[in-house]
């Protein structure tokens, strides 16, 4: 039984790596279609300059192998990319591979610090409010995660950025690390340096994310408190705090697994706009300048990473729910 | 006579929602003594579980334990303690099985884990002789390879080894009293007889009392020393089993006897006692049996009746106990009906 469910999980894991690369697949297409056929084009857009003449930039589109008909120009971008090589970035003048390089950590560092923030906050939000139900301190809670729950992110992100950084300066405005200091700094001035950018941008995504988790969490242990084991678990002289934090939490935990999976893409697209208001040089910041000036490449390589985080965050998401939940292991 | 292991005097657990009261348990008293088994019986809605769970002090709001009540066990109020207090007797030295051995554990730890915590969270024991103990304990309840049994779920034990899981869990501690709810129902006929006989033997084991909440007068002639009939939230007759079996003396108590099925009568009809226990929102004046009482008369609406002695340690709330020559007047016997109609 042990060793046929092991099998079952390896199948699963090799099954569903398969549909993810078809998924890409169909993405990239779709992507490399329609910002082709989008108005414009990377010399149209960027380069508004009157000395260009029409004849060079038609000479530059030939050079980039823009004149080409679109299937052709399909099949050597896949050729391309089925060799690792995603093309040079027209506006930022680099490889988009070097370009995604520095972004990616960026937003893994944004992201990940948010999401933790977001689930321990929002889940320990929700036991307390669960705790003890239609009490001041769970409304008072519920109103806060409704009020942050109903935000536009961008808004938030203005907001914090007026309270925190403009009337309360206690924090940067925008960017990762300071412009220009950071390089003179010691490795102890630099980390504070990381974090003190890091911070309101991080809280504002946190705050977005573990409003909803909250909710969520909190409807999922008032579902299982009436529970028999519940009774059980108490009747076996386990404190209150026990019976909320083992007996309850682990068995409401299970579906809020899945929320982690859709939140990656959540996370990832919420960065977007949030990227975009505190400057901060992640993927949704470089994609959002890559359509800005219609650059296909970097645009159409990072909505493949785009793509590859969001089905592989699912296929996370059932493998961690596999772990939490026994009666799925067995099967 | 030194003092009975638990007394319950005058136990009224109500819910309150708005201005209506459910009067679920109104006014319930009697003792366990050291050692022996003592049997609540009574149908759905009699207020024979939500007694069981005011012991342990169970009940969530909007139920309540009423002020006047109380619940005495070794000498010590229990209505009276801190929550603090109450959660070391809880598990410890009262300890409680339920009806659905299923749903009664929690299905993502181990039954192992399960019975371990109890020993972790009331005694000192480390992590390794907690978990040496569960193993010890579900031996005990006749598991077979329970070193291998502790670190399965619930899902993959059987009914009836659920149930000695439960049992394993309640008894790890060797509680004084264990309160067991319906612990059979939810079982196989052949289980069940094993689960009874397994309570019987930790109970010899162990020297603990056992409190047996059940609707099953079968269940209660095999194991119980005294029985306590309930119905409408009070108790209506208290005796020793074998005075119950021979002169049950309330109504209610002699439908519950002929309802039950047995193998030397015909048995192409079952007894039913007609109607329902009424809603504990609203229980009738007088006696809160007379609707469903083929003996009822005009002093059963106005007069509440009290708990009569009717014998030596037997005590009956039937104003018959009074009036004995009204159980031969001109009474028409339970209505009897085909079972499968019922």
């Amino acid at each position: 039984m042990e060793l046929a469910g092991r099998r079952s999980v390896v199948g699963t894991v090799v099954s569903r790596l398969l549909q993810a690369i078809i998924v890409v697949a169909i993405v990239t297409t779709i992507v490399f279609v329609l910002i082709h056929i989008a108005p414009g084009d990377p010399f149209t857009s960027a380069m508004d300059n009157p000395n260009v003449t029409e004849a060079m930039r038609a000479r530059w589109r030939a050079m980039y192998g823009l004149d080409q008909p679109l299937l052709e120009q399909y099949v050597r971008y896949l050729s391309n990319v089925a060799r690792g090589n995603f093309g040079w970035s027209f506006s930022m003048h680099r490889p988009v591979i070097d370009v995604l390089k520095d972004a990616l950590p960026n937003t893994l560092l944004l992201a990940g610090t948010a999401l933790v923030l977001g689930f321990a906050g929002g889940i320990g939000l929700a036991v307390i409010q669960a705790t003890r139900p239609g009490s001041r301190t769970d409304r008072t809670l519920g109103a806060g995660s409704m009020f942050f729950y109903a935000m536009p992110d961008f808004w938030l992100a203005l907001m914090m950025m007026l309270i925190f950084a403009y009337w309360l300066p206690w924090f940067p405005v925008a960017g990762a690390v300071d412009p220009v200091m950071h390089e003179y700094m010691g490795p102890l001035a630099a980390l504070a340096d990381r974090l003190k950018h890091l911070a309101l941008p991080a809280i504002t995504l946190a705050l977005l994310s573990g409003a909803a988790v909250a909710r969520y969490q909190r409807a999922e242990l008032l579902r299982v408190l009436p529970d028999d084991f519940v009774r059980t678990a108490r009747a076996k002289g386990l404190s209150e705090r026990r019976v909320m934090w083992v007996h309850v939490l682990r068995n409401a935990l299970i579906p809020t697994i899945s929320l982690l999976g859709l939140s990656l893409p959540v996370l990832f697209t919420g960065a977007v706009f949030i990227e975009r208001v505190f400057a901060w040089p992640g993927m949704g910041w470089v994609i959002l300048n890559g359509v800005a000036t219609r650059d296909y490449p970097l645009v159409t390589a990072g909505v493949i990473v785009a793509a590859a985080t969001v089905t592989l965050g699912s296929l996370g998401a059932d493998l961690l729910y596999s772990v939490a939940d026994p009666r799925i292991r067995g099967r | 006579m030194t003092d009975p292991l638990l007394s319950v005097s005058d136990l009224r657990t109500y819910f309150h929602d708005g201005e209506v009261v459910a009067r679920a348990v109104d006014g319930v008293s009697f003792d366990v003594a050291e050692g022996e088994t003592v049997a609540v019986v009574g149908e759905s809605g009699s207020g024979k579980s939500v007694t069981a769970l005011s012991i342990l002090r169970l009940i969530r709001p909007p139920g309540r334990i009423e002020t006047a009540s109380s619940i005495r066990f070794q000498g010590r109020e229990l209505l009276q303690l801190s929550d603090g207090e109450m959660r070391t007797i809880r598990g410890n030295r009262i300890a409680m099985i339920f009806q659905e051995p299923m749903s009664a554990l929690n299905p993502v730890l181990t039954v192992g884990e399960q019975i371990a915590e109890v020993v972790r969270v009331h005694t000192d024991a480390s992590r390794h002789d907690a978990w040496e103990r569960a193993v010890e304990m579900l031996a005990l309840t006749g598991i077979s390879a329970p070193r291998e049994r502790a670190s399965e779920y619930p899902h993959q034990l059987s009914g009836g080894m659920r149930q000695r899981v439960m049992i394993a869990m309640a008894l790890v501690l060797k509680p004084a009293l264990l309160i067991a709810d319906e612990p059979t129902t939810a079982l196989d006929v052949t289980i069940q007889a094993q689960i009874l006989e397994l309570l019987q033997r930790l109970q010899e084991q162990l020297g603990m009392a056992v409190l047996l909440i059940t609707h099953d007068l079968g269940v209660v002639a095999e194991v119980a020393d005294r029985v306590v009939v309930m119905y409408g939230g009070e108790v209506v007759e208290r005796a020793t089993m074998t005075e119950l079996f021979e002169a049950p003396q309330h109504p209610y108590t002699e439908g519950l006897m002929s309802a039950m099925p047995r193998l030397d009568r015909d048995a192409e009809r079952l007894v039913t006692i007609p109607g329902v226990v009424p809603p504990s929102t609203a229980w009738p004046s007088g006696c809160r049996f007379r609707d469903r009482c083929s003996y009822a008369w005009d002093r059963c609406a106005t007069e509440h009746p009290p708990l009569y002695p009717v014998g030596d340690e037997h005590e009956s709330r039937c104003h018959l106990a009074v009036e004995p020559l009204r159980r031969s007047e001109s009474h028409t016997p339970l209505t009897v009906r085909v079972g499968a109609d019922s």
